[in-house]
Protein backbone atom coordinates (compact mmCIF):
# COMPACT_ATOMS: atom_id res chain seq x y z
CA UNK A 1 0.00 0.00 0.00
CA UNK A 2 0.85 3.41 -0.59
CA UNK A 3 0.71 5.86 2.21
CA UNK A 4 1.42 9.28 2.69
CA UNK A 5 2.00 10.87 6.44
CA UNK A 6 0.66 14.19 7.94
CA UNK A 7 2.79 15.56 10.60
CA UNK A 8 0.94 18.76 12.69
CA UNK A 9 3.09 18.72 16.05
CA UNK A 10 6.49 19.31 17.47
CA UNK A 11 8.42 17.00 18.61
CA UNK A 12 9.03 16.14 22.55
CA UNK A 13 6.09 18.18 23.56
CA UNK A 14 3.48 15.79 21.63
CA UNK A 15 4.52 11.82 20.69
CA UNK A 16 3.18 12.80 17.16
CA UNK A 17 6.20 12.81 15.52
CA UNK A 18 7.77 9.55 17.65
CA UNK A 19 4.47 7.72 16.36
CA UNK A 20 4.81 8.83 13.22
CA UNK A 21 8.47 7.64 12.71
CA UNK A 22 7.19 4.24 14.10
CA UNK A 23 4.71 4.05 11.32
CA UNK A 24 6.84 5.08 9.01
CA UNK A 25 9.87 2.09 9.97
CA UNK A 26 6.75 -0.20 10.37
CA UNK A 27 5.27 -0.02 7.09
CA UNK A 28 8.50 0.20 5.01
CA UNK A 29 9.54 -3.21 7.05
CA UNK A 30 6.57 -4.73 5.81
CA UNK A 31 7.12 -3.42 2.17
CA UNK A 32 4.29 -0.71 1.98
CA UNK A 33 5.48 2.53 -0.08
CA UNK A 34 5.81 5.67 2.23
CA UNK A 35 4.91 8.66 -0.71
CA UNK A 36 6.01 11.56 1.42
CA UNK A 37 6.06 13.26 4.96
CA UNK A 38 4.13 16.56 5.04
CA UNK A 39 4.96 18.41 8.69
CA UNK A 40 2.58 20.42 9.23
CA UNK A 41 1.54 23.09 12.40
CA UNK A 42 4.19 22.81 14.95
CA UNK A 43 5.01 19.66 13.08
CA UNK A 44 7.50 22.25 11.21
CA UNK A 45 9.53 22.14 14.42
CA UNK A 46 11.08 18.67 13.55
CA UNK A 47 13.26 19.89 10.75
CA UNK A 48 15.25 22.48 12.13
CA UNK A 49 18.96 20.47 12.72
CA UNK A 50 19.45 23.22 15.74
CA UNK A 51 17.73 20.46 17.92
CA UNK A 52 19.80 19.06 20.47
CA UNK A 53 18.28 16.72 23.19
CA UNK A 54 19.94 15.71 26.23
CA UNK A 55 22.45 12.50 25.37
CA UNK A 56 19.83 9.80 27.12
CA UNK A 57 16.90 11.26 25.08
CA UNK A 58 16.32 9.98 21.39
CA UNK A 59 17.15 13.01 18.47
CA UNK A 60 14.12 13.10 17.18
CA UNK A 61 15.66 15.27 14.16
CA UNK A 62 18.11 13.36 13.38
CA UNK A 63 16.09 9.85 13.33
CA UNK A 64 14.02 12.02 10.37
CA UNK A 65 17.22 12.67 8.58
CA UNK A 66 18.42 9.11 8.87
CA UNK A 67 15.38 7.71 7.47
CA UNK A 68 15.43 10.20 4.38
CA UNK A 69 19.06 9.01 4.01
CA UNK A 70 18.87 5.38 3.73
CA UNK A 71 15.00 5.16 2.35
CA UNK A 72 14.84 8.23 0.18
CA UNK A 73 11.59 9.21 2.55
CA UNK A 74 10.23 12.44 1.03
CA UNK A 75 10.39 14.77 4.47
CA UNK A 76 8.56 18.13 3.36
CA UNK A 77 8.21 21.27 5.26
CA UNK A 78 4.86 23.34 4.63
CA UNK A 79 6.67 26.80 3.74
CA UNK A 80 4.01 28.94 5.29
CA UNK A 81 3.49 26.98 8.82
CA UNK A 82 7.81 26.91 8.68
CA UNK A 83 7.98 30.90 8.25
CA UNK A 84 5.76 31.22 10.98
CA UNK A 85 7.73 29.79 13.67
CA UNK A 86 11.26 30.31 12.50
CA UNK A 87 12.18 27.49 10.07
CA UNK A 88 14.15 28.19 7.36
CA UNK A 89 16.11 26.51 4.55
CA UNK A 90 19.32 27.59 6.54
CA UNK A 91 18.16 25.82 9.92
CA UNK A 92 16.82 22.97 7.93
CA UNK A 93 18.54 19.78 8.88
CA UNK A 94 19.27 16.79 6.02
CA UNK A 95 16.70 15.42 4.20
CA UNK A 96 13.93 17.45 4.92
CA UNK A 97 12.70 20.46 1.91
CA UNK A 98 10.70 23.17 1.91
CA UNK A 99 7.47 23.51 0.12
CA UNK A 100 4.01 24.31 -0.59
CA UNK A 101 0.49 23.15 0.99
CA UNK A 102 -0.47 21.47 -2.48
CA UNK A 103 2.48 18.89 -1.48
CA UNK A 104 0.22 17.41 0.80
CA UNK A 105 -2.98 17.53 -1.09
CA UNK A 106 -1.14 15.61 -3.48
CA UNK A 107 -0.29 13.38 -1.33
CA UNK A 108 -4.51 12.86 -0.38
CA UNK A 109 -4.83 12.41 -4.10
CA UNK A 110 -1.56 9.83 -5.03
CA UNK A 111 -1.65 7.61 -1.86
CA UNK A 112 -4.23 4.71 -0.59
CA UNK A 113 -4.05 6.65 2.67
CA UNK A 114 -3.26 9.66 4.20
CA UNK A 115 -2.23 9.11 7.58
CA UNK A 116 -2.38 12.00 9.97
CA UNK A 117 -0.50 11.79 13.31
CA UNK A 118 -1.55 14.71 15.49
CA UNK A 119 -2.38 15.37 19.05
CA UNK B 1 -10.42 4.95 -1.51
CA UNK B 2 -9.41 3.85 -5.27
CA UNK B 3 -12.61 1.63 -5.90
CA UNK B 4 -14.95 4.79 -4.93
CA UNK B 5 -12.81 7.50 -7.05
CA UNK B 6 -14.38 9.14 -9.70
CA UNK B 7 -11.89 9.17 -12.35
CA UNK B 8 -12.10 11.13 -15.73
CA UNK B 9 -10.96 9.44 -18.58
CA UNK B 10 -8.03 11.07 -19.67
CA UNK B 11 -8.68 14.00 -16.31
CA UNK B 12 -7.07 14.42 -13.34
CA UNK B 13 -8.15 12.42 -10.15
CA UNK B 14 -10.93 14.05 -8.14
CA UNK B 15 -11.39 12.80 -4.23
CA UNK B 16 -13.24 13.24 -1.62
CA UNK B 17 -11.98 15.29 0.63
CA UNK B 18 -13.16 15.89 3.94
CA UNK B 19 -11.48 18.51 7.17
CA UNK B 20 -13.13 18.19 10.09
CA UNK B 21 -12.61 21.62 12.12
CA UNK B 22 -13.07 20.56 15.96
CA UNK B 23 -11.42 23.49 17.59
CA UNK B 24 -12.40 27.05 18.71
CA UNK B 25 -10.96 29.86 16.17
CA UNK B 26 -9.07 31.01 18.65
CA UNK B 27 -6.48 30.09 21.42
CA UNK B 28 -5.07 27.80 19.03
CA UNK B 29 -3.98 28.33 15.44
CA UNK B 30 -5.85 24.69 13.83
CA UNK B 31 -8.97 26.36 13.04
CA UNK B 32 -6.65 29.24 10.74
CA UNK B 33 -3.93 26.78 8.89
CA UNK B 34 -7.16 24.14 8.16
CA UNK B 35 -8.64 27.53 6.22
CA UNK B 36 -5.41 27.40 4.52
CA UNK B 37 -5.72 23.72 3.52
CA UNK B 38 -9.02 23.88 2.04
CA UNK B 39 -8.38 26.35 0.28
CA UNK B 40 -5.05 24.84 -1.57
CA UNK B 41 -7.36 21.90 -1.44
CA UNK B 42 -10.28 23.67 -3.45
CA UNK B 43 -7.16 25.11 -6.04
CA UNK B 44 -6.75 21.33 -6.83
CA UNK B 45 -10.27 20.77 -8.15
CA UNK B 46 -10.67 18.23 -5.77
CA UNK B 47 -14.51 17.65 -4.20
CA UNK B 48 -13.92 19.65 -0.46
CA UNK B 49 -16.36 19.28 2.57
CA UNK B 50 -15.71 20.72 5.39
CA UNK B 51 -17.54 19.82 8.88
CA UNK B 52 -17.52 21.90 12.08
CA UNK B 53 -17.91 19.56 15.25
CA UNK B 54 -17.03 20.08 19.47
CA UNK B 55 -15.45 23.79 19.76
CA UNK B 56 -15.21 23.78 16.08
CA UNK B 57 -18.65 25.23 15.73
CA UNK B 58 -17.73 28.63 17.35
CA UNK B 59 -15.29 29.06 14.14
CA UNK B 60 -18.41 30.02 11.87
CA UNK B 61 -20.43 32.44 14.75
CA UNK B 62 -21.24 35.47 13.07
CA UNK B 63 -19.60 38.92 14.86
CA UNK B 64 -16.70 37.64 16.11
CA UNK B 65 -14.65 40.30 17.97
CA UNK B 66 -11.19 39.63 18.21
CA UNK B 67 -9.32 43.39 18.83
CA UNK B 68 -9.36 43.03 23.11
CA UNK B 69 -6.55 39.70 21.96
CA UNK B 70 -4.27 41.04 19.22
CA UNK B 71 -5.32 38.38 16.89
CA UNK B 72 -6.51 38.82 13.19
CA UNK B 73 -10.59 37.69 13.11
CA UNK B 74 -10.15 35.54 9.70
CA UNK B 75 -13.84 34.93 10.18
CA UNK B 76 -15.04 36.46 7.16
CA UNK B 77 -13.02 33.88 5.29
CA UNK B 78 -15.47 30.96 5.80
CA UNK B 79 -18.07 33.71 3.84
CA UNK B 80 -15.14 33.65 0.82
CA UNK B 81 -15.22 29.87 0.32
CA UNK B 82 -18.22 29.87 -2.52
CA UNK B 83 -16.17 31.91 -4.14
CA UNK B 84 -13.93 28.82 -4.21
CA UNK B 85 -16.52 26.13 -4.67
CA UNK B 86 -16.71 24.95 -1.65
CA UNK B 87 -19.60 25.03 -0.55
CA UNK B 88 -20.68 21.30 1.18
CA UNK B 89 -20.14 23.06 5.06
CA UNK B 90 -21.93 20.52 7.68
CA UNK B 91 -22.30 21.15 11.24
CA UNK B 92 -22.81 18.52 13.92
CA UNK B 93 -26.42 19.50 15.44
CA UNK B 94 -25.31 17.78 19.19
CA UNK B 95 -22.02 20.41 19.40
CA UNK B 96 -24.26 23.66 18.16
CA UNK B 97 -26.93 22.36 20.92
CA UNK B 98 -24.49 22.01 23.98
CA UNK B 99 -23.69 25.39 23.17
CA UNK B 100 -26.50 27.14 22.69
CA UNK B 101 -26.42 27.85 18.86
CA UNK B 102 -28.71 27.58 16.75
CA UNK B 103 -28.03 28.01 12.11
CA UNK B 104 -29.19 31.51 12.53
CA UNK B 105 -26.29 32.43 14.79
CA UNK B 106 -24.09 31.14 11.79
CA UNK B 107 -22.12 33.24 9.64
CA UNK B 108 -22.84 30.76 6.44
CA UNK B 109 -25.24 28.13 5.22
CA UNK B 110 -24.78 24.79 6.33
CA UNK B 111 -26.36 21.63 6.65
CA UNK B 112 -26.87 20.55 10.25
CA UNK B 113 -26.79 16.61 10.93
CA UNK B 114 -26.68 14.15 13.31
CA UNK B 115 -24.53 12.28 14.52
CA UNK B 116 -25.34 9.16 12.72
CA UNK B 117 -25.84 11.29 9.17
CA UNK B 118 -22.35 12.34 9.94
CA UNK B 119 -20.60 8.70 10.15
CA UNK B 120 -22.44 7.98 6.98
CA UNK B 121 -20.93 11.06 5.00
CA UNK B 122 -17.63 10.54 6.65
CA UNK B 123 -17.35 6.74 5.63
CA UNK B 124 -17.86 7.95 2.10
CA UNK B 125 -14.58 10.00 2.14
CA UNK B 126 -11.65 9.13 0.48
CA UNK B 127 -8.93 11.61 2.80
CA UNK B 128 -10.10 12.82 5.92
CA UNK B 129 -8.03 15.48 7.69
CA UNK B 130 -9.24 16.54 11.15
CA UNK B 131 -7.97 19.99 13.11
Amino acid sequence: MKFGLLVSEGPYTHQASDSAYQFVVAALAKGHEIQRVFFYHDGVNNATRLTEPPQDDRHVVNRWSALAAEHKVDLVVCVAAALRRGIKEEVLAPGFRISGLGQLVDSGIKTDRLVTFGD
Amino acid sequence: MSEQQAITPGGPTVKKFMFVNRKAPYGTIYALESLEVVLITATFDQDVSLVFIDDGVYELVKGQQTKGIGIKNFSPSYRALDGYDVEKLYVDQASLEQRGLTEKDLLVPVEVLDAQQMGQLMAQQDVILSF
